[in-house]
C-alpha cells in the first residue's frame, strides 16, 4: 500500500498506481490508460472521491493501475455495482471500463440498464471486436466472417454497433474516440465527467495479438484525415485533408451522403451542421463506417436530462425531511393490545 | 432408512378443546385473504394466542370457480398458546365447489363444514370436476354441512344501497367474517370502524359491505336456535407483559433489517428483484426511507446482488432479498462479496423447488445452497428464522455478523413464515445492544487486507476518505497488501483465514440448549427454520405422555454452534424433522459423523404435529 500526501496540483503521475501493468507490450490499453490519467489530473479530479469500477476480460484490469479507489468485479456486472455505488454515494466520480466482451455480451442487459436510468457513471468501453483474455474468440462487435479459435470458418454473427446500442438504449451522452488520439480522449474524457447522467464512450482500441490491425483502414495516422470524421457541435460536418468531404441527408431515403464541395453544384451550405442534441442525427452517425463513409469521432450525442441517482435521492431526502424516523413509534403503530 | 410422515387425516382434533382451526376457501377473486386477515386482527385483540397459514395459488386470478384457482387461509387460535396453523381444520368455509373439492380431505372428521349454495349449481359442481353433487354424493358424510345461500344474502343486504350486483357479490367475504365473528364471540364494531375509515361512511360499497357484516352475524344468532352452530368464547391467553400486535414474517424481516442498520449506525441500500415469496420485504421497505435505506428495484437479481454489494463498498449496508432461483442467480456476487470480504445479507425466502418449483408454497430446501452452493471454497454464515416475530432478531444477527466479521451472510426465511401471522410482543430498540460499525479513516499502517486480530475482518474504508484509495476485486489478493498474488502459499492462507474467520464466529454465538426436553436422553428432535412450531407441541404433548425426548432447533446453521456436536450425541436416537429430501440431516452427519434419522416432508404444505408425533412414538417403540 502506498500512501502519497498528495500536492497541491496533481500530475498524471499521482493517479497512477505501483502495480506492473500487465498488458500485452503495444495494446492499445496502455494509450488509454495514459490518457485517462493525464485527464484527471488537468480536470483537478481528487483521488479520494474518485472510483473506478470494471468487469472481467484485458480492460477491466485497469482500476489495478489507477490511485484511486477501484473495483474490479465479475463478467458483465460492472454496471450494476457502479449503480449500487451512486445509490450509496452520489458524490463519488465514477468511471466503469469495460470491453466490447464484457459489456456487449455476458453484460448486455446492465449496459442496457444503467444507460435508460442515465446513472451518473463515466462509461469507458474499449472496443477490439474480439475477446482478449480468453485467447481470441470472435466478441460481439467482431464483424462477419471473423475467424478466430470458436468460429474457424469465419463468425456468421450480425456484430451490434455498440454507439448505436447506446442510443437504442436511451443514452443521453455517446461519443466515440481511438485509442492513439490522447488529446481527442482527454476531451471527451473532460465532457463526460461533466456531464451529469450517464456518459458511453466507445473507445476504438487495437488488440496486438488477437485482432491486430482490426481498425487499420481508418484509425492509423496515414489515413486518417480522410477516413475519419470528428464532429463537433454547431459545426458543418467535414473531413478530409482539405476538409472538402462533408455529410449531407438525402431527404428522399432518410440516409447521409458523403458529398466533396465544389463538385456538382455541392456547397459548404449543402452540409449538415452536427447538432449533438439530435438523437436521429447521432443515430445515423454513428451507424456509418468506413470505407463507404468516414468513422465518426467526437461526442456525437449529447442531451442531458435528470441522473437516476440524484432523482432517488431527491424522493429518499423528501421522505427523510418528515422528521426523525423512529422505529419504536414505526412497530406500534397500527392495532396493538397490552397485555399486563 | 427415514420416517415417512403421514399425511393422511387423522381423527382426533390435534389441540383439543382449547384451539379451533378455521379455514376459509375460495376464488382467489373472493376475498378470503382479507377475510382470514381481519378475522386475525379481531382473534388477537380479543387475547387468543393465534397463528396463520395463507395458502395462495400461483396464478392472480384464475378463471373462476376451477380447482387450481383457489386460495385458503387458515387460522389456528385459542386458550392455549398456539405454535402452528394446526394439522387440521375443524371448521371449513367454502365459497364454491372448487374450494370444497380442494380442502374437503384435510377437514377433521365430525368437523364442519360451510359452504354457499348459492354457488353449488350444477355448472360450477362440474367445473370443480366432482362427477356429482358433493352435498348429497356422500363425500361429507363424515361433517356436519352448513349450507347458506351467502351470495343470495349478500345481494339482499346491498340492495337499499344501489351497488352494482358485482359489487353486492363482492360483500360475501364480509357477511362470512360476520358469521364467524358471531361464532367465536367477537365484537364486530372495529371492523365497522375500519370499513367506515376505508370507504367513508357514506360511501354506498362501504354501506353494502356494513350491511353484509352486520348480516352475518344476526344471522349466526337466528341459526343459533337450530343447534347448527353454537357460539364458542376462547378465553384470553396468559401471554408475557407487554404490547403486542399481529406481524407476518416478511414485516419483521424488514423492520429487523432496519434495527440492524441502526444498530450498526450505518444506513442501507435494498437492491431486489420482484419474486415470489420474496416481495413484500421490497414493497415494504420502499415506504420506509425515512429509516435511512434507500431501495432499488434492479434489472434482475444479479444486478441486484451487485448493486447491493457496490453499495457495501461505498460505505453503506449492502442488502439483497429473493428466493430459491433468484438467489441461484446471485451466486457468482455472492462469492466476489467473500472475495473482497464486504459486508453484504441476503435474504432469502425459501420456496418449493427445483426451477421454479411451486413458488407460492413453502420448503426448506436451499439449506445446500446457502451453506455450500458456490464455486470454490467459499463459506458464509447461515442464519435461520423459526417464526414470523423471531424474524426480526434473526436480521438483526445477520447485520452484526456481516459487519463485524466483512461477511455476506444468508437470511433462510420461507413463504410460509413470509406470509403467516402471530401475535408479537413489540420489542423495544433499548432493549438491543449497539453495535456501531467503526469505518477506518488513518492511513497510517493501513492495508486493504491487514485484519483484526480477533475477528480476522479486514478494515472497512469508505471511498471520498482522504489518503485511503484502493483497489480490490475478484482476483486472488496478497493476504496484506491486497494486491493481486498468484502465489500458491498465498492462496492457501488465504483460503484457511476466509474460512477461519467464518469458523471463529462460532465463539460469538450462544450455545445450543434444547427447547425443551433434557439436555442428554433417549430421543431429540432437531428442527431449524420454520419447523420449530410443529416439532415444539409435538415434543411437549409427547413428554406429558411420558416419554424422554427433547426438541433442539437451529438458529445458526453455519457456524454451528460449538456445542452441538456434544449435545446431540448425549441422546441415543436423533431426529432431524425438516421440509426437504435430508439437507440438515446431511450436514449434521458430515460434520458430526452422526447416526440420526430424517423425518422429511416435500408436499409443500408445513410439517404437522401429528406428522412429529408418529415419528417419535415410532422411535422410542411407544
Amino acid at each position: 500500500m502506498n500512501i502519497q500526501t498528495p500536492p497541491d496540483k496533481l500530475t498524471a503521475k499521482d493517479f497512477a498506481t505501483d502495480q506492473e501493468v500487465r498488458w500485452c507490450p503495444g495494446c492499445g490499453d496502455y494509450a488509454i490508460l495514459k490518457a485517462v490519467q493525464v485527464s484527471l489530473a488537468n480536470m483537478g479530479a481528487k483521488p479520494e472521491n474518485t472510483v473506478f469500477v470494471s468487469g472481467i476480460g484485458c480492460s477491466s484490469r485497469f482500476p489495478y493501475y489507477m490511485a484511486t479507489y477501484g473495483f474490479h468485479t465479475i463478467h458483465g456486472r460492472a454496471p450494476a455495482v457502479a449503480t449500487g455505488v451512486k445509490l450509496a454515494n452520489p458524490e463519488l466520480d465514477v468511471w466503469l471500463v469495460t470491453g466490447d466482451g464484457d459489456a456487449l455480451s455476458i453484460g448486455g442487459n446492465h449496459l442496457y440498464h444503467i444507460l435508460r436510468r442515465n446513472v451518473d457513471v463515466n462509461i469507458l468501453l474499449f472496443n477490439n471486436e474480439i475477446y482478449g483474455l480468453t485467447k481470441g474468440q470472435y466478441s460481439p462487435t467482431s464483424r462477419i466472417g471473423q475467424k478466430s479459435p470458436s468460429s474457424p470458418t469465419g463468425s456468421v454473427d450480425s456484430p451490434v454497433n455498440p454507439c448505436q446500442f447506446a442510443l437504442g438504449s436511451n443514452a443521453r451522452f455517446v461519443a466515440r474516440g481511438i485509442d492513439i488520439q490522447a488529446k481527442e480522449l482527454g476531451e471527451l474524457f473532460g465532457r463526460a465527467k461533466g456531464h451529469v447522467g450517464a456518459s458511453f464512450i466507445e473507445i476504438i482500441q487495437n488488440c496486438i495479438v488477437y485482432n491486430d490491425g482490426a481498425f487499420s483502414d481508418f484509425a492509423e495516422k496515414a489515413v486518417a484525415a480522410e477516413s475519419q470524421v470528428h464532429v463537433k457541435h454547431g459545426q458543418p460536418i467535414v473531413w478530409g485533408k482539405a476538409k472538402d468531404k462533408g455529410l449531407r441527408l438525402n431527404t428522399k431515403t432518410l440516409s447521409l451522403e458523403a458529398a466533396i464541395i465544389g463538385q456538382n453544384g455541392v456547397t459548404i451550405d449543402d452540409i449538415l451542421v452536427h447538432d449533438e442534441k439530435n438523437r436521429v442525427l447521432a443515430t445515423l452517425l454513428s451507424g456509418l463506417r468506413p470505407p463507404d463513409f468516414p468513422e465518426v469521432l467526437g461526442v456525437i450525442y449529447c442531451d442531458p436530462a435528470p441522473s437516476y441517482e440524484l432523482q432517488v435521492k431527491a424522493q429518499d431526502d423528501a421522505a427523510r425531511a418528515k422528521g426523525p424516523a423512529d422505529l419504536d413509534k414505526l412497530m406500534r403503530a397500527g392495532k396493538t393490545w397490552v397485555v399486563n | 432408512m427415514n420416517l415417512q410422515p403421514n399425511l393422511n387425516r387423522g381423527e382426533q382434533p390435534a389441540e383439543g378443546q382449547q384451539s379451533v382451526v378455521v379455514r376459509f376457501a375460495g376464488d382467489s377473486g373472493d376475498g378470503v385473504q382479507l377475510l382470514g386477515s381481519q378475522f386475525s386482527q379481531e382473534t388477537a385483540l380479543a387475547g387468543n394466542s393465534l397463528a396463520t397459514f395463507p395458502d395462495f395459488p400461483a396464478e392472480i386470478r384464475a378463471p373462476t370457480g376451477t380447482t387450481y384457482g383457489v386460495s385458503a387461509f387458515q387460522i389456528n387460535f385459542g386458550s392455549r398458546v398456539i405454535k402452528t396453523a394446526g394439522d387440521q381444520p375443524d371448521v371449513l368455509v367454502v365459497f364454491n365447489p372448487a374450494a370444497l373439492k380442494v380442502n374437503h380431505k384435510q377437514l377433521r372428521r365430525g368437523g364442519i363444514v360451510i359452504l354457499d349454495s348459492g354457488a353449488f349449481k350444477e355448472k360450477e359442481i362440474k367445473r370443480a370436476e366432482w362427477d356429482s353433487d358433493p352435498r348429497t354424493n356422500g363425500v361429507l358424510s363424515d361433517f356436519r354441512v352448513i349450507e347458506i345461500d351467502i351470495s343470495k344474502q349478500a345481494l339482499e343486504c346491498a340492495k337499499p344501497f344501489g351497488v352494482s350486483q358485482k359489487e353486492a357479490l363482492r360483500t360475501k367475504n364480509i357477511w362470512m367474517l360476520g358469521l364467524v365473528s358471531w361464532m367465536y364471540d367477537h365484537d364486530i364494531q372495529p371492523i365497522i370502524d375500519s370499513l367506515n375509515k376505508k370507504f367513508g361512511a357514506d360511501d354506498p360499497v362501504g354501506l353494502a359491505n356494513v350491511a353484509a357484516l352486520k348480516a352475518g352475524h344476526a344471522y349466526g344468532e337466528i341459526h343459533e336456535v337450530s343447534g347448527e352452530l353454537s357460539p364458542r368464547t376462547f378465553p384470553a391467553v396468559k401471554h408475557e407483559p407487554g404490547t403486542y400486535r399481529l406481524i407476518s414474517g416478511a414485516e419483521a424481516l424488514a423492520w429487523g433489517l432496519l434495527a440492524g442498520a441502526k444498530l450498526a449506525d450505518l444506513e442501507a441500500v435494498l437492491a431486489s428483484y420482484p419474486i415470489t415469496p420474496s416481495s413484500p420485504i421490497l414493497h415494504i421497505l420502499a415506504r420506509l426511507r425515512q429509516f435511512g435505506i434507500t431501495t432499488f428495484q434492479a434489472e434482475d437479481e444479479i444486478a441486484a446482488c451487485c448493486a447491493a454489494l457496490g453499495a457495501s463498498f461505498a460505505g453503506k449496508l449492502g442488502i439483497t432479498a429473493s428466493s430459491g432461483p433468484g438467489i441461484a442467480l446471485k451466486t457468482e456476487a455472492i462469492g466476489l462479496g467473500i472475495s473482497t470480504e464486504l459486508p453484504l445479507v441476503i435474504v432469502n425466502t425459501q420456496r418449493a423447488g427445483p426451477s421454479t418449483g411451486m413458488p407460492t408454497k413453502t420448503e426448506q430446501s436451499d439449506l445446500y445452497l446457502a451453506v455450500w452452493g458456490r464455486n470454490a471454497d467459499a463459506p458464509i454464515p447461515v442464519v435461520a428464522s423459526r417464526s414470523p416475530g423471531d424474524c426480526f432478531d434473526v436480521a438483526i444477527e445477520a447485520v452484526r455478523l456481516a459487519t463485524k466479521y466483512m461477511t455476506p451472510v444468508m437470511i433462510l426465511s420461507d413463504g410460509y413464515i413470509a406470509n403467516a401471522a402471530e401475535p408479537w410482543r413489540i420489542p423495544s430498540m433499548a432493549d438491543y445492544a449497539p453495535f456501531k460499525v467503526n469505518f477506518r479513516t488513518e492511513p497510517e499502517g493501513y492495508n486493504v487486507f491487514m485484519r483484526d486480530a480477533k475477528t480476522l475482518a479486514r478494515p472497512w474504508v469508505k471511498p471520498g476518505t482522504p489518503g485511503m484509495m484502493h483497489r480490490i476485486g475478484g482476483i486472488e489478493k496478497d493476504s496484506l497488501t491486497g494486491n493481486i498474488s498468484y502465489a500458491d502459499s498465498n492462496h492457501q492462507k488465504m483460503t484457511d483465514t476466509r474460512a477461519a474467520k467464518i469458523n471463529n464466529i462460532a465463539d460469538d454465538i450462544p450455545a445450543q440448549v434444547p427447547e425443551i426436553g433434557n439436555a442428554k436422553g433417549k430421543l431429540a428432535v432437531v428442527g431449524w427454520g420454520s419447523t420449530y412450531g410443529p416439532i415444539n407441541r409435538a415434543v411437549a404433548n409427547m413428554r406429558d405422555q411420558g416419554l424422554d425426548v427433547a426438541h433442539i432447533h437451529v438458529r445458526h446453521i453455519w457456524p454451528l454452534p460449538r456445542n452441538l456436536e456434544a449435545l446431540l450425541k448425549s441422546y441415543d436416537k436423533v431426529i432431524v424433522a425438516e421440509m426437504n429430501n435430508g439437507q440438515m440431516l446431511t450436514l449434521l452427519k458430515s460434520q458430526y459423523l452422526l447416526d440420526a434419522k430424517g423425518l422429511l416432508k416435500v408436499s409443500g404444505q408445513p410439517l404437522k404435529i401429528e406428522e412429529v408425533e408418529r415419528a417419535i412414538r415410532d422411535q422410542l417403540g411407544a
